[in-house]
């Protein structure tokens, strides 16, 4: 209804605005202290117009607005001098490699070198550290081979350097987007506060890790998103479009670092599919309107976010263009462009034959090779003979000889071809066991049937008779290699070889279950290809046909990044910490050392902050509640009031749902976690903490009268940040490190601090 | 519908001669020649142990679902007189002559015919016509993989059966004037509905959830209506949480409570459970137990029984043969005595309780009981030998410390065999330890680590038992960490020989210990969530994206020696019928709210009431009975999908009623009205006869009856996915 009464007036103050603004309009392009010189003059313009008109509801606000606008300048100063001191403070410390920086600063180092490598994570975040690493004169030399390494005289103060920076704008970000979301300083200030002596994130902000970056793009996204529904009264100006656009490139940043951005992307999105949801029920925007405002999002959130981040894979490729550890997750036809890959320029004959040593591929995006080796499978699954399965690295164990029914001994002279419908018999290089299948059930798929290595030296069975086939071949069609899509039909049962993708258990080493299929329907999985051909008989040609375009290559590392994602199981006798634990700051992780003597450095949230938070969510439910009963009821409620339970329903529950999507997933995933996955929901929940706190206290003068009611919101604002720097004060030890006794001897710097039995310092 | 009691004494009644009609035939499908065939049918075999075991009144757990289900099935079987004198062991096993087939699968049976005419009334709930109610009540009838469902002994259509009732009494309550004092029966009925579903599957609980959805939906608009009092509101906001949470939570447990004061004697099951909870279980450990001495005393013999139930329950175990000096990957070990878990009862599992200050291992009198912080010495009853731990790895995880039995090689190893107790359910700082009740932690005194299980398998060397080792990194709650005298005695002998003879002895006397209701509610209800049982693909399993478009069956059984056999196949054009309705109902869902919000109302707003309560219900239900399955990595079979299936009937008569009073009568404006309305009846019909067609082409694999050749079931193979069994003659 606030709603209502603001068109009109909003309307006409569109030109004002447009008259008064082109100083800051220059100029906000830059940094982010312009900005707020650009509201200062909005809400000069909003003023000058509040009185023009009538001093009524809400021109009252914001003038409430603008008085707070000129501390609002220092305190971000402060907040900013703050962050950073407390985010650079010992940043060299411990000058040896900790915890995940053995991932990130080592992959930082194979940009820096070229090399090509794989990881779960899309490539932004190590692409940044490793450009900082480049920038700040590290060599890419060092090997970070496992934590604990020392650094010695490497440049590893740049990278973390960089993170650190990054992690310091986290708490102005919270300033801003609360101040943003509640109009109240002290709001803001209570959640930059909360984020600043945390120690949690304090600590994972200060290593090479990809978190800070991460977090850094998903605030910022937030950030500009809060800004731009603040310009929803002035479509299509610049700074509309500014906001916009700044939005769509953080999301791109976001995923780009990690998955996990796709939870601030979902954020954006409903929110964006409720600004839509606005203005369709605008009844004075026509339909024309509407749907500029639905192009103009689906441009700056979907396709320029999509563009980026294509383009972040494209730098990716180019500049990591020499063969190094990651090659063996990627097809053939991606290794041939690595440079020092043995497929690089490869020749090979160019039809199959009897007698030729073949490696066969599976056509599923990130297939796997046909491969065997010396080991049986285990008693109760299927018969106990050699495993079959499909490898995704290139292995002496990847090759085959193809034989024909009978004969064992190449012949002399030119080999015979391969062709449409003739009867093979494959049999494993190293093992000289045959391809076999039998009516057993597969070991995973149990539609399916076994399939396994029998025989020796060639000699097996009937059940070893292959039929191969090339997909929309004729009778008599040679094979080719690389280029034909060929099946192999078993004689016997009549079933087709097929990869089914998935993950053997521990006694398959974790590689990837071949079966036979009876179902002969033709897919990728059924499906294969030869790939490496030798047959000294045939002559070579040169195959150019291998590189496969960009669009290939991208979807084939997604592929080949969520399947190691999904991989990432937990292992029995480790560890596996569960999303319960999170909010409550059950267990920290350990970034450096264990024992007594160590320097050691524990990723702990500062457990007052994380159970204030804790209790504010419970609070803000509650106040949630009370607030819209009263309102569903019909209680008559002051203005205040009113305002207050639109910023609790509005910028909370924005804030709240944050905190849900970016907290609630993780109880579905089945793959390994670990604590620090929290920290961008415990931003979140930070922030809406600040958000809560401060209604509460500003409402004390529901119970209290108003001389006391101001004493009783001043003293707690204090006890508030009493008890959050006193705490920070207790468990500093945590992230700047700490060496002596253990927490439970009585010389430690932590003792009587292991307020939980599960904490490990 | 009984309208009046007068004088003269004349009863008026109203029957609804459809509703009566559908019933009947939905009896006729579903409970005709219940007992053929004459053999266990599919997940029987699974369902029937657990009725075995009622029957025989053993314990047992079962993580699949709560107790209910199995209760009403053991029910029915109790009805028939079955004695539990039969052994389920595979699909297709005959049922010998004693067993009642009939009473058997009688409730299972029931529940899914009662779900017709539930169906019909809903939808009269739902505020359509009864046109509509026919339609639904039909689909439901003819749908085959329901008639298959319900005519053995499985449960998903005593869960429909609830889901239905459910609904059906919420919205009759809610849908009641709200001056009659009768509505709140429904209101309760509904609550006790909801109770059993949830205890029937934990898949219940999502539809429960949507209940509470709807009803807090409703009860938000109540409190947004001015003309009622405050005080009214309050008492009507406390009867609906009253019969809508506390109800059915307190009917939850009290399934609990029937199921554990039924079965009172030890199974099979019994080793997942704590001693605590195996002691109140007659026979079993209570006997072995009965009239131990309870508090452990310096002295006591005992077993002491790892508090982990995984990979299998064990007691510290050590035995004459030393670690191996050097591991396969050349570790070195102390080559002391092993000491490891065993999962059987065995001699060498009793250790005697020793102070450290004093020689003797008998118990004084009055004995001296061990407390919470005491410091003790474990003597292994058999070798003498002290249970020790060192800094020198174990065997199998070596992050950790080894823990042996001490034997002095005069290699500077000196003994370090003190353990300090650490009880960690006490009550006071000072608590004594007590047989069975008290979870116990020994800590190392030298190293403070704490004896653990691993629960790594040893390799050869070690006879393939499970790995013991102290670990220094303690988290607070992992009860691997965790032992509980289990056997217990004092002991007498001072002599080695005498009391080797002491420990080949069994153990006697007699006392019960009781543990609270409450005690065994909440340790079953834990171990029931969290039982993993190993995760494997089926050869009937599917995924649940498969079902939609009804790409998997399901053999249920096949004749020893015909072909005559049973399938759990759906009705496909029913199927494609509901699949179509959820697609039409999402779309024009999404085309009214748009032009809604720009002001454009298609239809009045009580109309458009009505089809937003019908999308909350049928399209609500669907999901919640759906999405779920999509992030579970359990296996997962068809007949899960046909709980949301009957949401999708329920949903199609009702979306083409509104398209034939509303969206039609647009085109009133457009001259060919009526046309349309009889294309669109004319076409409802030949939908319907379709039905009705495939229903009866199916109808061989959905009864079993007759039997067919191999070429006309290779006619039925609609699908290629589908498989159907021909024996080869």
């Amino acid at each position: 209804m606030a709603k209502a009464e603001c068109t009109p007036k909003w309307n006409t103050l569109a030109l004002r605005n447009r008259k008064t603004c082109p100083t800051p309009e220059k100029s906000f392009q830059t940094t982010f202290t312009p900005v707020s010189k650009d509201k200062n003059s909005q809400t000069a313009g909003l003023l000058a117009g509040g009185d023009t008109q009538s001093s009524n509801g809400p021109s009252g606000q914001f003038v409430a607005r603008g008085s707070i606008e000129s501390p609002s300048k220092v305190l971000l100063m402060l907040v900013a001098g703050l962050s950073f001191s407390t985010r650079l403070y010992k940043l060299t410390e411990p000058p040896h490699v900790c915890w995940d920086e053995t991932h990130f600063g080592k992959m930082g180092s194979y940009y820096i070198n070229r090399t090509f490598f794989f990881d779960v994570h899309p490539p932004l975040g190590k692409m940044l550290i490793g450009l900082a690493g480049y920038m700040s004169g590290y060599n890419g030399t060092f090997p970070f081979i496992k934590p604990g390494d020392k650094y010695e005289n490497q440049n590893y103060w740049g990278m973390r350097g960089f993170c650190a920076v990054l992690g310091s704008f986290l708490p102005i970000f919270a300033y801003l987007i609360v101040l943003e979301l509640s109009n109240s300083c002290t709001a803001a200030i209570i959640a930059a506060t909360l984020l600043i002596f945390d120690t949690g994130c304090i600590t994972i902000s200060q290593y090479i890790l990809l978190d800070p970056i991460l977090m850094f793009f998903i605030m910022a996204a937030v950030l500009s998103m809060v800004k731009f529904n603040q310009q929803r009264y002035r479509s299509f100006t610049a700074s509309w479009w500014f906001w916009l656009v700044l939005t769509g490139i953080n999301l791109a940043g976001a995923l780009g670092v990690k998955f996990v951005g796709l939870f601030v992307i979902v954020l954006v999105g409903l929110n964006t599919i409720g600004d839509l949801w606005r203005l369709l029920g605008d009844m004075s925007l026509s339909l024309v309107d509407i749907a500029k405002h639905f192009l103009a999002r689906a441009f700056a959130l979907i396709l320029l976010p999509l563009i980026l981040y294509v383009t972040i894979f494209a730098v990716h490729f180019v500049v990591l263009n020499k063969s190094g550890p990651g090659d063996g997750f990627f097809s053939s036809a991606f290794q041939s462009r690595l440079i020092g890959n043995n497929l690089h320029n490869a020749s090979m004959p160019e039809y199959l034959a009897f007698g030729s040593t073949v490696t066969i591929k599976n056509l599923r995006i990130a297939g796997g090779y046909l491969h065997s080796h010396w080991h049986l499978y285990p008693e109760g699954v299927g018969a106990r003979q050699q495993q079959v399965t499909a490898y995704l690295h290139k292995d002496y164990n990847n090759l085959w000889v193809v034989h024909r029914q009978q004969d064992n001994n190449s012949q002399s002279g030119n080999p015979d071809l391969v062709r449409h419908g003739d009867i093979v018999r494959l049999e494993h290089k190293e093992t000289t066991r045959n391809l076999h299948s039998h009516l057993h059930e597969a070991p995973l798929t149990k539609k399916h049937f076994q399939v396994t290595g029998y025989g020796i030296n060639g000699t097996g069975d009937a059940n070893d008779l292959w039929q191969m086939e090339v997909c929309g071949g004729r009778k008599g069609d040679p094979v080719k290699v690389l280029r034909s899509k060929v099946r192999f039909l078993h004689r016997a049962t009549g079933c087709v070889l097929y990869s089914s993708g998935k993950t053997l258990p521990k006694w398959g080493w974790e590689q990837i279950e071949v079966t036979c299929s009876p179902y002969l329907k033709e897919t990728p999985s059924s499906q294969w290809n030869i790939e490496d051909h030798i047959n000294p008989k045939l002559p070579n040609i040169s195959l150019s046909v291998l590189k496969p375009n960009f669009l290939e290559i991208l979807l084939e590392s997604h592929i080949v990044m969520f399947r190691g994602n999904s991989g990432l199981k937990p292992k029995d006798n480790e560890m596996n910490s569960k999303p319960w634990h999170w909010p409550i700051n059950y267990q920290g992780l350990r970034f450096s050392g264990v024992n007594a003597t160590e320097y050691r450095v524990y990723l702990l949230g500062n457990p007052v902050v994380w159970w204030i938070n804790l209790a504010s969510l419970g609070l803000y439910f509650t106040m949630v509640a009370v607030a819209s009963i009263a309102t569903q009821r019909g209680f008559s409620l002051g203005q205040q009031r009113i305002e207050h339970s639109l910023v609790l329903v509005r910028g909370g529950g924005l804030l709240m749902l944050g905190w849900l999507l970016h907290y609630a997933p993780f109880f579905t995933m089945g793959r390994i976690l670990y604590f620090h996955h929290y920290f961008p929901a415990m931003l979140f929940s930070s922030m809406l903490t600040g958000l809560t706190l401060d209604i509460l206290f500003r409402s004390a003068d529901l119970l209290l009268h108003p001389p006391y009611s101001y004493w009783f919101q001043r003293t707690g604002q204090l006890l508030l940040l009493f008890s959050i720097l006193y705490s920070f004060y207790l468990f500093h030890p945590l992230s700047y490190g700490m060496t002596g006794p253990l927490a439970h001897e009585p010389g430690s710097a932590m003792a009587g601090l292991k307020w939980m039995d599960s904490w490990e310092f | 519908m009984w309208k009046m009691l007068q004088l003269p004494l004349v009863v008026t009644a109203q029957v609804d001669l459809l509703l009566v009609l559908v019933s009947l035939l939905a009896f006729w499908t579903r409970l005709s020649h219940l007992s053929y065939p004459n053999a266990v049918v599919f997940d029987e075999v699974y369902y029937g142990q657990f009725v075995s075991l009622y029957m025989k009144r053993v314990f047992f757990i079962d993580d699949s679902g709560p107790p209910l289900g199995h209760m009403i099935l053991a029910f029915g079987a109790y009805l028939g007189g079955f004695d539990g004198n039969f052994v389920w062991n595979r699909i297709g096993a005959e049922y010998p002559t004693t067993v009642n087939v009939w009473s058997l699968r009688l409730l299972p049976a029931l529940c899914g015919a009662l779900c017709v005419p539930l169906v019909y009334l809903l939808t009269l709930e739902l505020k359509f016509s009864h046109l509509s109610a026919l339609g639904a009540a039909v689909l439901l009838l003819l749908e085959n993989s329901l008639i298959v469902q319900s005519r053995f002994m499985l449960l998903e259509s005593v869960l429909i059966f609830f889901v239905l009732l459910a609904f059906f009494s919420y919205l009759r309550f809610h849908n009641a004037p709200s001056s009659s004092w009768s509505r709140y029966i429904w209101l309760i009925l509904s609550g006790v509905s909801c109770g059993a579903v949830v205890g029937v599957k934990y898949m219940g609980l999502f539809s429960y959830l949507l209940l509470l959805v709807v009803a807090s939906l409703h009860t938000w608009k109540l409190i947004g209506d001015k003309t009622i009092s405050h005080r009214n509101v309050c008492v009507q906001c406390v009867h609906r949480v009253l019969c809508l949470v506390v109800v059915p939570v307190l009917l939850y447990v009290f399934w609990f409570y029937v199921h554990l004061s039924f079965l009172n004697r030890s199974g099979p099951h019994d080793q997942l459970m704590s001693s605590a909870f195996q002691a109140s279980l007659q026979g079993g450990l209570s006997r072995i137990t009965r009239g131990q001495p309870l508090e452990v005393a310096y002295g006591s013999q005992v077993t002491l029984r790892s508090s982990v139930s995984q990979p299998i329950p064990c007691w510290l175990h050590s035995h004459k043969v030393n670690y191996p000096i050097r591991y396969d990957n050349g570790r070195g070990s102390s080559h002391q005595q092993q000491v490891t878990c065993y999962p059987f009862k065995d001699v060498n599992n009793w250790w005697i309780i020793k102070d450290p200050g004093r020689q003797q291992l008998v118990v004084d009198t009055p004995p001296r009981p061990v407390r919470h912080g005491d410091v003790i010495q474990l003597v292994h009853g058999m070798t003498s030998r002290f249970l020790n731990s060192h800094d020198v790895a174990a065997p199998m995880s070596p992050h950790t410390q080894e823990v042996s039995g001490y034997i002095d090689f005069n290699v500077s190893m000196p003994a370090q065999n003190l353990w300090r107790v650490d009880i960690s359910n006490r009550e006071a700082e000072s608590e004594v330890w007590k047989t069975i009740l008290s979870e116990v932690r020994l800590v190392h005194v030298n190293t403070s680590a704490v004896l653990k299980l691993s629960g790594v398998p040893l390799p050869d060397w070690g006879f393939r038992q499970l790995e013991v080792v102290a670990d220094k990194l303690f988290k607070a709650h992992s009860s691997s960490l965790e032992w509980t005298v289990e056997e217990h005695r004092y002991g007498t002998s001072q002599e080695q020989k005498e009391r080797e003879a002491e420990l080949h002895s069994p153990t006697h006397i007699d006392v019960d210990r009781k543990i609270s209701f409450w005690a065994k509610f909440v340790e079953l209800q834990w171990k029931m969530l969290t039982v993993k049982q190993e995760e494997s693909e089926h050869k009937y399993s599917s995924s649940p994206l498969e079902w939609i478009t009804m790409e998997t069956n399901i053999a249920y059984w096949l004749h020893s020696s015909t072909n005559a056999q049973i399938h759990l196949i759906g009705n496909p054009v029913s199927w494609g019928v509901g699949n179509l309705s959820l697609l039409a109902y999402q779309l024009l869902a999404v085309v009214y709210l748009l032009r809604r919000r720009r002001g454009l109302k298609d239809v009045p707003d009580g109309v458009w009431d009505q089809f937003v309560c019908l999308g909350c219900v049928c399209v609500g239900g669907w999901l919640v009975n759906f999405v779920p399955f999509l992030l579970m990595d359990k296996t997962l079979f068809l007949y899960h999908y046909l709980p949301a299936l009957c949401y999708l009937y329920l949903l199609s008569p009702a979306l083409l009623e509104h398209a034939h009073t509303h969206l039609l009568r647009y085109a009133h404006q457009l001259q060919h009205s009526l046309t349309h309305q009889r294309a669109l009846c004319v076409g409802a019909l030949a939908v319907l006869l379709s039905i009705f067609l495939t229903y009866r082409t199916f109808c061989p694999l959905t009864y079993g009856s007759p039997e067919l050749s191999a070429h006309q079931l290779q006619g039925l193979k609609w699908r290629d996915t589908w498989d159907i069994l021909y024996r080869r003659r």
